[in-house]
């Protein structure tokens, strides 16, 4: 099979890959970038912990053919941190005890920063509805939620 | 179609640890030439927060600050072995073994402490910021990277410490039919509330209220936060989560994660939860361990509300839509039950 060339910004960085037609973005992320900060779940679009952004978009990588994205920006968890600072939302998880295995973390992250980029003082219902997508095992979401909305400033409840 | 409302309530007696063959896990601690220390295990921390509960343990222990302990775990070739991350024992029984293998460590590292500043061991205490020095007397103080430099390169020592912790295996006496298969018991209550829609057959869950009593709570975010989630796994196993909920056929049966029902961040409602701590005598600082205990009383009070509010008992989990409507058609309809 012959590899397709493909180049889009990676967390502000240029990047040029050769893809097999059919590769997924989360494949290319991981196995050929190196970035394992979107999770491989469920590979069909249901759990969410794949999730990153496509000029400033949620979207599911394990759903989306790498060959798509040529020329746009994407943001994954990798890029969220600020040099050695983490990204508020990152400081809210951490104070908000709103992660266990961790593992839908990343998915989470990048929806809330999804939400807070488009609406910087969402609702608790905001809140809900833009993590809906994202399922977690141990936190029950209430932490998760609480640290979305402390991270904007809303109603912190550490 | 009408939305009742109920309220159900459970209790538990729930018995920490297990009882097939003895119970037992270990635990190695060594202090490195710099001074810090490593717990090695073979126990896994599944994201409940067992390395920083044996972390904690571990530096109350040895007397020194919780930054100088790094906790390796969940490799069973090279650490201690361990009966595993289950049956809520890790607190239990991982931290009763972190707990004797640092004792054993700290006692090294207070005769290597009292070789390097001439007195007798027992004269001295740490100060739980790092050094150990002569009690009444701060200033015959030495640190414990001097120590652990002293021990390693000029006394030729180990600092280090081997813990067990074993609950025996408990025989049912055959006379008497007796038998003590747990040394310890948490115990919670639970009270949920449940709206309960005699159309569809849907439960809602409306809020939850609860008490739990887990010995001493050691890292009480760390109780409160498995407590949190734990009450949505036993939402779950009460109201959605099964492999074959489209009887009588398996191949009905949810194949992913699209299918397989779970509560989404939509299906939550309010939790308050009450953490009494009665600390236990056999437990590392007296506590037990919330563990499975976060999910256990959810289904029963689940399953009590729904009774409350449509008059239907249902026995089999999970309590889907299609058993609550079958069951509120066999009795003609909903009966809802006097509000307690």
């Amino acid at each position: 099979m012959s590899k397709i060339p493909l180049q889009f910004r990676h967390n502000g960085r240029d990047v040029a890959i050769f893809v097999d037609g059919g590769t997924n973005l989360l494949v290319a992320l991981r196995e050929l970038i190196g970035d394992m900060t979107p999770k491989f779940g469920c590979g069909q679009g249901g759990c969410g912990t794949c999730s990153v952004l496509i000029d400033g978009e949620l979207h599911l990588s394990c759903l989306t053919l790498a060959e798509t994205v040529a020329g746009r920006s994407i943001e994954t968890l990798d890029g969220m941190k600020q040099g050695p600072n983490l990204h508020p939302l990152q400081r809210a998880f951490a104070d908000n005890f709103a992660a266990q295995c961790g593992y839908c973390t990343p998915g989470m992250l990048m929806a809330a920063k999804a939400l807070l980029d488009r609406n910087p003082s969402p609702t608790r219902d905001e809140v809900i509805e833009a993590i809906s997508g994202n399922i977690c095992r141990c936190t029950g979401y209430e932490p998760i939620i609480n640290a979305i909305l402390a991270a904007a400033g809303g109603r912190a409840s550490a | 179609m009408t939305r009742h409302r109920g309220r159900g309530i459970a209790s538990i007696n729930y018995p920490i640890g297990m009882n097939l063959g003895g119970d037992p896990s270990q635990a190695l601690v060594h202090s490195n030439p710099s001074g810090k220390f490593t717990v090695a295990l073979s126990s896994i921390d599944l994201g409940q927060g067992m390395k920083s509960v044996t972390r904690q343990i571990c530096a109350e222990t040895l007397g020194v600050p919780v930054e100088d302990v790094y906790v390796d775990t969940a490799d069973s070739d090279t650490g201690p072995h361990c009966m595993g991350s289950f049956a809520s024992r890790g607190t239990h029984r991982v931290g009763n073994a972190v707990m004797a293998a640092a004792r054993e460590a700290r006692g090294v590292m207070m005769e290597a402490a009292a070789e390097e500043l001439e007195v007798n061991a027992a004269d001295l205490e740490t100060d739980g910021r790092g050094n150990i020095h002569v009690k009444g007397a701060p200033h015959r103080s030495i640190s414990t990277k001097d120590v652990a430099i002293a021990a390693q390169f000029r006394q030729g020592k180990t600092i280090s410490g081997r813990g067990i912790f074993l609950v025996p295996l408990s025989n049912v006496d055959p006379e008497t039919g007796e038998m003590s298969p747990a040394t310890c018991y948490a115990h919670a209550c639970l009270v949920a509330e449940v709206d309960v829609d005699d159309e569809t057959g849907e439960v809602a869950m409306v809020r939850m209220d609860s008490a739990y009593e887990l010995g001493r709570a050691l890292n009480p975010r760390l109780v409160e936060q498995q407590l949190v989630g734990g009450a949505w796994m036993g939402v779950s196993h009460a109201l959605y989560e099964t492999p074959e909920p489209y009887y009588p056929e398996p191949i009905h049966g949810p194949r992913d994660f699209v299918e397989y029902l779970m509560p989404g961040p939509g299906d939550i409602c309010p939790h308050d939860i009450a953490v009494l701590e009665r600390p236990a005598p056999d437990g590392p600082f007296g506590a037990k361990g919330p563990g499975e205990m976060c999910a256990n009383p959810v289904l029963p009070a689940v399953a009590n509300a729904i009774f409350n509010a449509v008059g239907v008992r249902i026995d089999d989990l999970p309590i889907t839509p299609e058993k609550v409507l079958r069951a509120i058609r066999a009795q003609g309809g909903a009966r809802p039950q006097a509000r307690r």
